[in-house]
């Protein structure tokens, strides 16, 4: 069911001549959860609507599904499922009609629709709002509906634009790992669109970090965050510091009080799980260590730093 | 001094207003009537039947305005292209003549010296005037209506969620069923409330039946005449109190006919 998604010289120049992205070449497996992360105006969204059909490439372009080239197909003739951070729930259908949509316009015969609507209702835990007006849900109720919506008539691929960043953040949390789990078992292959870095690392495969209206790096979590391939993609998966030529993680340093040390202690951040410390130099230069929230040293303290051995 | 009270005498200018000058003249004019004017206007046919057609021009306007309207509306609303601007600026002039202009707009057109009728002669046909028939009225009223049930509906469709169109499409909908399910019920309260407007607008037109000297007796025209020409006051307050109940009967119909699709 799920398809292999291949882009070949895909650019998008608007009409005004700004180039939202610059022609590449993106090969995405099928099954695969393949998260576009970057920040806005980076191009992730219209790389999204390229792939969706919402917009043709520039002359050149190509989109190809399992080797079939659906460059000029439109949106309803892709057979693809797309979530939006804004819900786009249809305001004059219940949930129930909003979950049936795709299935009734196929002309799927009424039973048949019944059956699958109660299907994704139960999947979605939503069966009890079957007959609720979508306003009268909240936030987390609404995408779980856009979610059923998209899957509902079996989509090819599915497309996640930025679905969880008009909620708060311990809902986020929860939706998160219900799509996670939901994309495991359908096994379909799906592109979301993130600006939030803990949720690419959370849900991707594979994660495709953009800069500017170009790829600047595809890989797995860990790729992007221990090998970064350049000062941004480090940057955007993380904090970092930089020592000589090296990029060095908080986390990765460890602190040693020192009346000798050549680092002074600047403010102690309590973050929860840890404690972030700010340090400067005889020299003025900055480093940030991260460290459990046991001896923590107060600001004016000398210390030393020294890289933790390999986790 | 009690909130209740603060509140009545706040109220009480609007209230005198209100009572001096829209509730004491409908009452006048309600009673003007009198009980021979209803009889008259009830048993004559001629008045009944120009109610009729006075509510069917009306129903018809409303009807191709909003269709014109909408097409147009959703066009303006989704492009933007050079002169854009000057076209809006064109559509919406009409709400700037008088109904007696709008008139004689479409004699020049469809009258009996007009662009039509030259046209159809140079071509070698038989001379098409219909200024003064139910096309030519009809033509008027919708050319006066269509500038603000326009503008109504351009400000309804900026506010439409593109997404919304964009989801339905995704799920496989044809740009007729993107109409159906997506624009139309998302305009609806838009086109109630223009069509209102553009229903009671047309029910009271006077001007462009007027100028036109129509041949089809519109009730406004009826009451002008009952007015000045035979100075029966009684049957012109009947009549004006009729026209305008039967109006507010048919737009209270329709509003809550579209309040309950939409619920």
């Amino acid at each position: 069911m799920s398809v292999a998604i291949k882009l070949r010289g895909c650019g998008k120049t608007w009409p005004g001549g700004t180039v939202a992205l610059h022609p590449l070449d993106l090969d995405i497996a099928a099954g695969e959860t393949l998260v576009l992360l970057g920040p806005s105006g980076c191009g992730k969204t219209t790389l999204l609507r390229l792939i969706a059909g919402l917009e043709l490439p520039d002359a050149g372009g190509q989109v190809l599904f399992d080797g079939e080239d659906v460059t000029r197909l439109p949106i309803e003739r892709r057979n693809v499922g797309m979530v939006f951070q804004s819900y786009a729930l249809f305001p004059n259908m219940d949930v129930a009609g909003n979950i049936g949509y795709g299935l009734r316009v196929r002309g799927i015969p009424r039973a048949e629709v019944a059956r699958r609507v109660d299907e994704m209702l139960e999947m979605t835990r939503l069966t009890e709002f079957a007959r609720r007006r979508v306003d009268a849900l909240s936030g987390g109720q609404r995408q779980r509906v856009a979610l059923a919506r998209a899957i509902a008539p079996r989509p090819r691929v599915l497309l996640l634009d930025e679905p969880l960043s008009a909620l708060d953040a311990r809902l986020r949390e929860e939706l998160r790992q219900e799509i996670d789990a939901l994309l495991r078992s359908l096994g379909i292959t799906a592109i979301y669109v993130t600006h939030d870095q803990a949720e690419a690392m959370a849900l991707s495969d594979r994660i495709c970090a953009m800069e500017r209206g170009r790829i600047a790096q595809i890989g797995t979590g860990r790729d992007l965050y221990h090998r970064p391939a350049n000062d941004f993609v480090a940057g955007f998966v993380g904090d970092t510091n930089r020592l000589g030529e090296e990029l060095v993680r908080p986390e990765q340093l460890a602190l040693h009080p020192s009346a000798e040390g050549e680092w002074t202690v600047q403010r102690a951040t309590f973050l929860g799980p840890f404690v972030r410390v700010k340090l400067r130099d005889a020299a003025g230069r900055e480093l940030m260590v991260d460290m459990p929230d046991l001896a923590t040293p107060a600001p004016g303290a000398r210390v030393e730093v020294r890289r933790r051995g390999p986790a | 001094m009690s909130d209740r009270l603060r509140a009545a005498l706040l109220i009480a200018p609007a209230l005198a207003v209100f009572g001096a000058f829209f509730l004491i003249p409908l009452g006048q004019l309600a009673v003007a009537g009198g009980a021979g004017g209803y009889t008259t206007i009830l048993t004559e046919p001629r008045y009944l039947r120009s109610l009729g057609v006075t509510l069917l021009v009306a129903a018809l306007t409303t009807a191709i305005t909003l269709g014109i309207a909408t097409a147009v509306g959703l066009f303006l609303a989704r492009n933007r292209f050079p002169g854009r601007g000057t076209l809006l600026a064109l559509l919406t002039l009409p709400l700037a003549f008088p109904g007696v202009v709008v008139g004689y707009l479409v004699i020049m057109l469809a009258g009996r010296q007009g662009l039509v009728s030259e046209i159809s002669m140079a071509l070698g046909g038989e001379r098409i005037v219909f200024a003064y028939s139910l096309a030519g009225l009809l033509l008027g009223y919708v050319y006066f209506s269509i500038p603000r049930t326009l503008l109504t509906v351009i400000a309804a469709a900026e506010k439409l969620d593109p997404r919304l169109e964009e989801a339905a499409r995704s799920l496989g909908a044809s740009p007729l069923g993107v109409l159906r399910d997506v624009l139309l019920p998302g305009l609806s309260p838009a086109l109630t409330a223009a069509g209102a407007i553009c229903f009671a607008t047309a029910t009271g037109a006077f001007g462009t039946a007027f100028a036109l000297a129509s041949r089809i007796d519109v009730l406004p025209m009826v009451i002008y005449t009952e007015f000045t020409l035979q100075a029966n006051l009684a049957v012109a307050a009947a009549l004006s109190f009729l026209l305008g109940l039967a109006t507010w009967a048919v737009l209270a119909l329709a509003r809550g006919a579209s309040g309950g699709a939409a619920g």
